[in-house]
C-alpha cells in the first residue's frame, strides 16, 4: 500500500526536477570556468611562471590584473597554475579511490563473512584516521609533493567509496535479477560488469563527484600546512598560506585564490545535486 | 445517522488523483467490503476516512465519521475518534506494531487513554483483551512483536484495535501476508468479534473470495472510481460493471480450478 | 525417465534442518506443483533444484545422473535445459537493460547463439508470450507486472528449456493478470511440451496447471498425489486443512 501512496507523491512532484536542472548548470558553469582557466593555462601565460619583475605586493593594475605577490610574481598566472593544479589533484586522488576503493567494496561484497568484517573493520579504521595525518605519514615518506598528496588522499577517500561499494553491491545482490542471471549461466565476472557494476555506478557517481570537491579542499589544508608543492607551481592552498601574514595591506592575495576555491567546489557539488535527479529516474517502481 | 459517511471524496498528489469522486455509507452494524487491485485507491480511502493521509496528499469532499467532518480537519479533532470510534487494522504486522514496546503495553495505550482505565482494572483490560483474540497465555502480554509468529502479531494488532471499543474496524488486507491457515484463523478471529461486539466493518481486499466471506456489501474501485456497488450476491452473481464483471470472471476461473484442477493428458484449462 | 529429479534430499543450515527426505521428479510433459507454507522449505528445494545450493544429504539428478556443479560443460547444458520464472516481477528484471538485452541473457551466457540467430530466438520468444515486438528497445520500468512477467517468461524460453521451474510466478499479480501468465504458461506447456515444476502457496494456481501436486510441511513431503486427490481426498490432517482454509467464492448461482 505505501509504495503505491510514495511512488504517487513522488510522481507529482515536477517542480523539483527544475529546480534540478539549474543546479546542474550553474554547477557545470562554475566549474567549466575553472577548468577553462586550467586549459588554457597550458597554452599560454600571462607571465613566466617564475618571472620576478613585478614590484612587491603590487595592486591589481592593467599589467598584472591580481597584482603581485611578496615576491614579486604575477598572482593570475599563479591562479592559473593553481587551477591546473586542483583539477589534477581532484581528478588523481577520485580516480586513485575509485579504483581502489571499487576493487575493494566489490571484495567485501562478495567476500565470506569472515572476510567481510574483517576489511569492514580496517576501513572503517582508515576511515577513521583524520586525512591531514595520513597525508604527513606518506609526506614523511615520500616528501612533500603535488603526487605524495594525491596519493594520501587518494587512499583516504578510497575507505569510503569502499563502504559504500560494499553497502550497494549487496543491495543489488540480493535482488532476483542476480540469481535470473546465475540461472541463465552467467559467470560472477559477467554479473559483476553486467549487473552489479551498472546498477550502483549512478549513486557511486554522485558520491565521487562529492568527493572531488573534498579532495581539492584536503590538498588546500595540505599546502597551507606546507605539505604540498612548493611554488611557483603552488596550489591555491600554498598561495592563501603565503598571503597570510599581507593579508591586510595585500588583500587581493588571499581572497583572488579563496574565491577561486569556493568556485570550483561549489561548482562541482552543484553539478553532482544536479545529477543526483538523473540518477536513477528509470527505477521508479509502478505498482 | 450511517457511522460513516462518505460523499464525493477526492484524494490527489500533486497533478496525480488517486481517489476520484469515491461515494458510499456505512451504517452501525454493517459490513461493506472495498475491493480492488493495485492502484485502485482503496488503501488511499482508507486513510482518507480516518484523516491518516500523508501530508504531501490533498484531500476534498466530505467523510463524516460518526457525525465528524475529517475532511480538513485537524488532528486534535480527530484524534478522539481514531480509537473509541473507528479502529484500524494494517497489512503488516511487523511494521504496525512498535517492535520496541511490549505487547501488553502496545494494548494498553488506548485503552489508557480512551477508557481512563489505570492498576489492577488497566492490568486486568488487556489480559481479558488478549484472550479475547485466543492469546490466553499470559506470558504474551510480556513478549515483543518479533518474538510472535504472524498471525499472533495480527492478533495482537487486532486486540491493539479493538482495545477502545470503536464502533467501527477499518481491516485494511489483514490477512494478505498471512499463510492460508492463518489467514483462515484471523478471519473466523474477527467474524467472531465484530459479530460478538455489533461492530461495523469496512474491509478492503483484493482478494474477492474473503471479501465475500466477511461482508454483506461490496465497493468496487478501480483507478480511484468507485465503479459498482452491491450486495455479495450482486456482485458475484451479476456484476454491471464491465471491470467487474472482469474481475468476478477471473476469480471465478481461479476458483474453479479447484473444483475442476488439471490432470493427466490434458492440461485442465480454466474454465471460463 | 526423468529430466530432473530430488532424491531424499536434506538440507541443513548448520543445526537447523530445513529440508528432510524430500524426493519428487519431474518427466517431460508433466507438470508438479510444490505446496507449502513458509517455512515449508520451498525456497531451499528450489535452489536445491536449480543447482544453487547442493544438498547436504541426498542427491539432485539431472537426466538420472547426479548434478556436478563443478563440470562447466553439464552445467551449460543444465542451464539451457532448466529455467525459472521468479516470483516478484518488480526485482526479477534488472532495471538498467533493455528487454532484448535481459531476454538474451541466457543465449550469450550460455554460448547458445549470437548476432541474427540471437535476434531472432529473443523476437520468438517475445512473441510467444504475447509481446509486441516495440518492447525489445524499452527498459522494465516501463512494463506492468503482468509484462514483466511475461517479459521474464520470455527470456525463461528463450533457451527452448525443457523444464520450467516457476517460483510462486503469479502470486504477486493482480487477479485478473494472474488468469492470463497461467493461460500463457498452459499454451507453452501445450505447443512445446515443457515440463513444470511450480512452487506455490496458491492451491489455486497450482490446481490450474499442475496434474500432480506434493503438499511441504516443516520441510517434508506429507502429500503426494494427483492434483484432484489432494484436493478432494486428503489423506493428512495437514493436506485437510489446508484445502479447506483456501478461501472460496460463493456459488454463481446462490444470488440474493
Amino acid at each position: 500500500m505505501s509504495a503505491v501512496v510514495e511512488q504517487q507523491i513522488e510522481d507529482a512532484a515536477p517542480r523539483r526536477r527544475g529546480g534540478r536542472r539549474s543546479t546542474l548548470v550553474l554547477g557545470l558553469s562554475l566549474t567549466g570556468l575553472i577548468v577553462l582557466l586550467a586549459i588554457v593555462s597550458l597554452i599560454w601565460l600571462p607571465y613566466p611562471p617564475s618571472d620576478i619583475s613585478g614590484g612587491r605586493l603590487e595592486a591589481p593594475s592593467a599589467a598584472h590584473l591580481l597584482g603581485t605577490d611578496k615576491l614579486g610574481r604575477d598572482l593570475f598566472t599563479q591562479l592559473m597554475i593553481g587551477a591546473r593544479i586542483a583539477l589534477l589533484v581532484g581528478i588523481g586522488s577520485v580516480a586513485l579511490a575509485a579504483v581502489l576503493g571499487v576493487l575493494i567494496g566489490l571484495i567485501a561484497a562478495f567476500a565470506r563473512p569472515w572476510v567481510d568484517d574483517s576489511l569492514s573493520a580496517t576501513l572503517d579504521v582508515v576511515i577513521a584516521f583524520p586525512v591531514l595525518l595520513l597525508a604527513m605519514l606518506v609526506v614523511a615518506v615520500q616528501g612533500a609533493s603535488l603526487w605524495s598528496a594525491i596519493l594520501a588522499i587518494g587512499l583516504a577517500m578510497s575507505a569510503v567509496v569502499a563502504r559504500l561499494t560494499r553497502i550497494l553491491a549487496r543491495r543489488v545482490l540480493q535482488e532476483q535479477f542476480i540469481t535470473a542471471a546465475r540461472t541463465s549461466g552467467t559467470r560472477w565476472h559477467g554479473i559483476v560488469l553486467f549487473h552489479v557494476l551498472p546498477n550502483i555506478a549512478p549513486t557511486l557517481g554522485v558520491n565521487l563527484a562529492l568527493q572531488f570537491g573534498a579532495a581539492v579542499l584536503a590538498e588546500a589544508s595540505l599546502s597551507y600546512l606546507g605539505l604540498g608543492a612548493p611554488p611557483p607551481n603552488a596550489s591555491w592552498g600554498r598561495l592563501l598560506q603565503e598571503a597570510q601574514g599581507t593579508v591586510l595591506t595585500a588583500p587581493v592575495g588571499a581572497i583572488a585564490p579563496g574565491v577561486a576555491l569556493v568556485t570550483l567546489v561549489l561548482g562541482v557539488n552543484f553539478v553532482a545535486d544536479g545529477l543526483r535527479d538523473f540518477i536513477d529516474p528509470t527505477r521508479r517502481r509502478q505498482r | 445517522m450511517s457511522l460513516l459517511d462518505v460523499s464525493g471524496l477526492t484524494v490527489s498528489a500533486g497533478r496525480q488523483v488517486l481517489v476520484d469522486d469515491v461515494s458510499f455509507a456505512i451504517s452501525a452494524g454493517e459490513r461493506v467490503g472495498v475491493i480492488g487491485e493495485s492502484g485502485s485507491g482503496k488503501s488511499v480511502t482508507s486513510l482518507a476516512v480516518t484523516g491518516l493521509l500523508a501530508d504531501a496528499l490533498s484531500a476534498s469532499g466530505s467523510v463524516l465519521l460518526h457525525g465528524t467532518q475529517v475532511i480538513g480537519a485537524p488532528d486534535r479533532e480527530l484524534r478522539p475518534l481514531r480509537g473509541p470510534v473507528a479502529g484500524i487494522l494494517f497489512q503488516e504486522p511487523l511494521t504496525a506494531l512498535d517492535p520496541l514496546m511490549r505487547v501488553g503495553r502496545q494494548v494498553a495505550e488506548p485503552m489508557r487513554r480512551h477508557l481512563g482505565l489505570r492498576g489492577t482494572a488497566l492490568q486486568d483490560a488487556v489480559r481479558s483483551a488478549l484472550v479475547d483474540v485466543s492469546l490466553p497465555d499470559p506470558r504474551f502480554a510480556g513478549a515483543f512483536p518479533h518474538e510472535l509468529s504472524g498471525g499472533q502479531r495480527q492478533r495482537v494488532a487486532t486486540a491493539v484495535a479493538l482495545a477502545a471499543r470503536p464502533r467501527l474496524l477499518i481491516a485494511d488486507e489483514p490477512t494478505t501476508a498471512l499463510d492460508v491457515t492463518v489467514q483462515d484463523e484471523i478471519l473466523t478471529l474477527l467474524d467472531r468479534l465484530v459479530s460478538e461486539r455489533d461492530m461495523a466493518l469496512m474491509f478492503i481486499s483484493h482478494d474477492l473470495a474473503v471479501v465475500s466471506r466477511m461482508t454483506d456489501r461490496i465497493v468496487v474501485m478501480r483507478s480511484g472510481r468507485a465503479v459498482e456497488q452491491g450486495t455479495v450476491g450482486q456482485i458475484v452473481g451479476e456484476p454491471h460493471d464491465p471491470y467487474t464483471a472482469a474481475l468476478v470472471a477471473s476469480a471465478r476461473a481461479l476458483d474453479s480450478a479447484l473444483d475442476a484442477p488439471a490432470s493427466g493428458a490434458s492440461d485442465g484449462e480454466a474454465s471460463r | 525417465m526423468s529430466i530432473l529429479e530430488l532424491q531424499s534430499a536434506r538440507f541443513a543450515y548448520g543445526s537447523r534442518t530445513v529440508v528432510d527426505d524430500v524426493s519428487l521428479s519431474v518427466s517431460a510433459g508433466e507438470a508438479v506443483g510444490l505446496v507449502g507454507e513458509s517455512g515449508a522449505g520451498k525456497s531451499t528445494i528450489l535452489a536445491l533444484l536449480l543447482g544453487l545450493a547442493a544438498p547436504s544429504a541426498g542427491s539432485v539428478l539431472f537426466d538420472g545422473a547426479p548434478l556436478d556443479r563443478r563440470d562447466r560443460r553439464i552445467m551449460r547444458r543444465f542451464r539451457a535445459d532448466v529455467q525459472t520464472v521468479f516470483q516478484d516481477p518488480y526485482s526479477s528484471l534488472d532495471p538498467r537493460q533493455r528487454i532484448d538485452r535481459i531476454v538474451g541473457e541466457p543465449l550469450r551466457s550460455l554460448g547458445i547463439a549470437s548476432g541474427d540467430d540471437a535476434r531472432r530466438a529473443v523476437l520468438d520468444a517475445v512473441t510467444s508470450v504475447g509481446l509486441d515486438v516495440d518492447v525489445l528497445g524499452r527498459y522494465p520500468h516501463e512494463f506492468s507486472g503482468g509484462q514483466r512477467q511475461r517479459i521474464a517468461i520470455a527470456r525463461a524460453i528463450v533457451s527452448k528449456p525443457r523444464v520450467l521451474l516457476a517460483d510462486e510466478p503469479v502470486s504477486a499479480l493482480d487477479v485478473t493478470t494472474r488468469i492470463q501468465v497461467i493461460e500463457l504458461l498452459q499454451t507453452l506447456r501445450r505447443e512445446t511440451g515443457l515440463a513444470l515444476i511450480m512452487v506455490s502457496h496458491d492451491l489455486s494456481a497450482v490446481a490450474a496447471l499442475c496434474e500432480h501436486t506434493i503438499v511441504l510441511q516443516g520441510g517434508r513431503v506429507v502429500e503426494d498425489g494427483a492434483t484432484s486427490d489432494v484436493l478432494h481426498a486428503p489423506q493428512t490432517d495437514y493436506a485437510r486443512v489446508l484445502v479447506s482454509a483456501i478461501p472460496r467464492l460463493p456459488p454463481a448461482r446462490a444470488a440474493e
